[in-house]
């Protein structure tokens, strides 16, 4: 009977939350509206896309909105430390705020490289808040910074506890942020964005691991996030927000079997979902709106070879010492093979340092590679002087990842669109504005943009330009590197769609380089997996998708969160290797790749990684 | 094709010139605009005041000397009863065109070696070890033997002002260049990671496009920064300069002298003191607001709001 009541009082209870900014033109309405509440043992999963007010929400309930110009102006936030005690956040001073940040309520930060402070040992970090709320002895606390680690699953505790943040990997600092925010057993984590900046694996580990911990400790987790499938694998109740108000709030399986709001239904169709393209041959644009109004296309493409590249390696000298002698290399790419055909997709796919963004520059020739071939119709790109090498680049462009850092942020989108024209000379005077006009309509951006400049431009439409001045030069190849990868969901859906009929459109073949499995699927004719600067398995998309022979690659598939709450990952799949250092002395000769031939056109790595 | 004209339209439309942009985002900060009045109100009074202003700077009235300001002589008189005001006015025309001169001299220089050394790595250690020697250059001697050295072979062929002002300005010039030329080094190694510079690489722009079209753009406030602290230090050591003798003649006024000459009298006539130091001050805090705003209003970013 008592459990039953304490079940009832929910430990967070938000009511008619209301956040205005006060920015120079006037107010700026945050969050408008807002009801949640969380009980005890829950997980509540508030999504939305960027600008939908979520992590201001959540910046709210720790009243930390107010040092970020922040106003709160309406409604309750009651917080429950006991079964019986409850008081409102709004009305509580900092003094009493800074008692219930970090002791009753935890915080884990998008950005683990950030989130723990460089000069210190993890350590002194975690028994920081320990002695501060819990007045622990040195010792005591340093033994419960050690039970901490064993809680978040880290391998070698009392080895971390003395090591300094840099030495740690992605994913074990994000745990240590975890340990850091559960040290004073919260009744309530708030993580916000946790998993983004992750890679699929260590993603999988970490909602594997809070998904346990809030089973072992009983703790509340408000978990924000803007990825479906990440909320299909954690949450129990799903709070969906939009432009600052929520939308829609329901049970998980609800939410994802019976999404009753049209923006719900949006977010939910426009994840790429792995294994949505099984049984299709060809890549096919998404279907974003029920209404099914996307004319149905297939890209086929051709079979005749436009870039090849062969036995390709690239490696960086690591520098060191007074003179700053070349002490070792750091092999970013080791002896690696693949072919694009004309008006189709090769995607390389890989977690991050695994040299996939190397081999896209490499074939550009923005990083110089140590040997091997890039044919681009048979002309080798990394033999070209500097004359030839920039004819070379008509044919081939690239897109990048950061739709912020790629437009230069003084320049106007006309003059950054016209400017490969002026270099090159094509087109000149009057032709120029029609020119760059037709461009903007090919990427559907209005031509009332030509005069703005960049940070008036959202995300996705700022990826538009980028890929409206790769295709100023009509090129035959686009190196398309994590181009959506840092889009909003539906935005994603949308740029991938544009890419999709550029291509039908245009003839065009794409280097796709992404981390993102199911957008692989999506867009790929040819794929080939990547781990540690070697390529482990290549072949045609179905083949690869369907029957993933390399470990590795499995491993990777395994890590793909499914947008399906019934579908979690089992806790037993979850065990990863961290990747291994690519750093080598001068001296090392690499092996050559071997592979062996599963069927025709799909090879698997021979040669021992540390992966098997 | 009604469609198209307005596209056409929207592509010329007038009004929003460049820096037509600019001069409305320069008004809207209030300090900026003031600053500029405050600036623009000095070097007009310098330039115009001889012109207008009856008295000499180096005419000698003995039998009105250490005067208290009054009606006919506004900053008083000094020992020699030369008139004070029109010693400041022609003390500014020296020391302003001393500082601006020097000024963009060490800022061309820092600028340059900044840049060259961040964008091509090949020549960064060689620049930077460079800028090293003359920051570890003890600057008071050099400047002392470079005064030694030139000053007379300058003075003969352009004569004592001209030769002087052209010493002085290169002394100041090329010992001060070394802070900005650190500040835009680093800039640019940060800017030059950024993907837009590494995409115009891609699109075939050659460097000194990629430089003068993304790079300097981009690092205009570290260097509007430095040249509103360099008019400022170049006053000062020019001041410093002819405190030791060594800058213009004796008898030719500039702000510093005139602050030196009159700190003997620190504790009869205070007030002298006080007109080259507030005219000194005036006039680095405006072109400091001017450069602020200046900033500003060059940033797009900033100019959108």
């Amino acid at each position: 009977m008592k459990s039953k009541t304490k079940k009832n009082v929910p430990v967070l209870d938000v009511k008619k939350l209301k956040v205005n900014f006060q920015t120079k033109t006037g107010k700026v309405t945050g969050v408008n509206d807002l009801s949640f509440s969380i009980f005890p043992g829950e997980t509540v999963c508030l999504v939305g896309e960027s600008g939908s007010g979520k992590s201001v929400s959540s910046l709210a309930i720790m009243r930390l909105v107010e040092f970020g110009g922040g106003k709160i102006d309406a409604g309750t936030i009651m917080f429950a430390s006991n079964s019986y005690v409850q008081s409102d956040l709004i009305n509580s001073d900092q003094n009493k705020m800074r008692e219930i940040r970090g002791n009753q309520i935890g915080m884990v930060f998008q950005e683990p490289m950030t989130a723990l402070n460089p000069v210190f040992t993890i350590k002194r970090q975690l028994t920081e808040g320990l002695r501060v709320h819990k007045q622990m002895s040195k010792n005591k606390a340093d033994l419960e910074a050690l039970n901490l680690l064993k809680s978040v699953r880290i391998p070698e505790p009392e080895r971390r506890l003395l090591q300094y943040p840099h030495e740690l990997s992605g994913g074990m600092r994000q745990r240590i942020v975890i340990a850091m925010a559960l040290a004073c057993k919260p009744k309530i984590l708030i993580a916000d964005e946790p998993t983004t900046a992750l890679d699929v694996t260590i993603q999988a580990e970490i909602l594997t691991l809070l998904n346990r911990l809030k089973k072992e400790t009983g703790t509340s987790i408000l978990f924000i996030t803007h990825d479906m499938a990440v909320v299909a694998q954690i949450a129990d109740r799903v709070v969906v927000m939009y432009h600052g108000e929520k939308v829609e709030e329901g049970n998980v399986n609800e939410i994802f079997n019976n999404p009753k709001k049209d923006y719900t239904k949006k977010l939910i169709s426009s994840v790429p979902k792995l294994g949505a393209m099984l049984g299709k041959k060809y890549p096919e644009p998404l279907k974003l709106d029920s209404k099914n109004n996307v004319k149905s296309i297939k890209i086929v493409g051709t079979t005749k070879p436009l870039l090849e590249v062969k036995n390709l390696v690239t490696r960086f000298p690591v520098t060191g010492g007074m003179f700053r002698k070349k002490i070792a290399n750091l092999h970013a790419v080791e002896d690696v093979s693949f072919t694009i055909n004309r008006g189709q997709t090769f995607s390389l796919v890989g977690e991050s340092g695994c040299g996939k963004t190397t081999i896209a520059r490499s074939v550009l020739r923005l990083e110089e590679s140590e040997s091997g071939e890039v044919c681009m119709e048979g002309v080798d790109i990394l033999k070209q002087n500097k004359k030839d090498l920039l004819r070379q680049r008509l044919n081939m462009q690239m897109v990048f990842q950061d739709p912020y850092g790629s437009l230069n942020p003084v320049m106007k989108l006309f003059d950054q669109v016209a400017e490969p024209l002026i270099n090159y000379k094509i087109v000149i005077g009057h032709n120029l504005n029609k020119k760059i006009s037709e461009l903007f309509d090919k990427v559907r951006l209005p031509r009332s943009f030509l005069n703005r400049y960049p940070h008036e431009l959202s995300g996705g439409q700022r990826q538009r330009v980028a890929i409206a001045r790769a295709l100023a030069l009509n090129p035959k190849l686009l190196i398309l590197d994590e181009a959506v990868s840092a889009l909003d969901v539906s935005v994603q859906a949308s740029v991938i769609n544009l890419l999709l009929d550029l291509q039908e459109e245009l003839g065009l073949s794409y280097l796709f380089v992404s981390h993102d499995m199911a957008v692989v699927e999506r867009v790929s004719h040819y794929v080939g997996v990547m781990y540690l600067g070697r390529m482990v398995e290549i072949g045609d998309r179905q083949t690869i998708f369907s029957n993933p022979t390399h470990p590795y690659t499995r491993a990777l598939m395994k890590a793909v969160p499914i947008a399906d709450p019934k579908k979690r990952f089992n806790r037993d799949d979850i065990n990863f290797k961290p990747i291994s250092s690519p750093i080598r002395d001068l001296g090392f000769v690499p092996e050559p790749s071997s592979y062996n031939m599963i069927k025709k056109g799909h090879y698997v790595l021979k040669n021992n990684i540390g992966y098997n | 094709m009604s469609n198209k004209i307005k596209n056409q339209e929207i592509l010329f439309s007038p009004g929003s010139t460049y820096w037509g942009d600019v001069w409305l985002q320069f008004k809207k900060h209030k300090g900026a605009l003031l600053g500029a009045i405050i600036f623009f109100g000095i070097l007009i009074t310098v330039m115009l005041g001889p012109y207008l202003w009856p008295f000499e700077p180096n005419a000698i009235d003995i039998r009105s000397r250490n005067q208290g300001p009054s009606l006919l002589h506004p900053f008083g008189t000094d020992q020699l009863g030369r008139d004070t005001f029109s010693r400041m006015i022609a003390g500014g025309q020296t020391s302003i065109t001393v500082g601006l001169a020097a000024m963009f001299l060490s800022l061309v220089l820092g600028t340059c070696i900044g840049v060259i050394a961040g964008y091509y790595k090949r020549l960064d250690g060689v620049l930077m070890r460079f800028t090293d020697l003359f920051l570890s250059l003890p600057l008071l001697p050099l400047l002392l033997l470079m005064m030694f050295l030139f000053r007379e072979p300058l003075s003969v062929s352009y004569g004592p002002e001209k030769g002087m002002f052209i010493l002085i300005v290169f002394a100041i010039g090329v010992t001060s260049w070394m802070p900005t030329a650190r500040i835009v080094r680093g800039d640019v190694l940060a800017l030059k990671q950024r993907e837009f510079v590494i995409a115009a690489r891609s699109i075939g722009s050659p460097d000194q496009k990629i430089i003068i079209r993304h790079i300097l753009p981009n690092i205009l406030s570290p260097i509007l920064v430095s040249a509103t602290l360099g008019i400022a230090n170049a006053i000062i050591t020019e001041s410093a300069l002819s405190f030791l003798g060594l800058g213009f003649p004796p008898d030719f006024p500039t702000w510093g002298r005139l602050l030196n000459d009159a700190v003997d009298y620190l504790q009869l006539h205070p007030e002298r003191v006080m007109w080259p130091g507030l005219a000194i001050s005036l006039t680095v805090l405006s072109i400091n607001f001017l450069g602020d705003g200046l900033r500003d209003a060059l940033d797009p970013r900033i100019r959108g709001r």
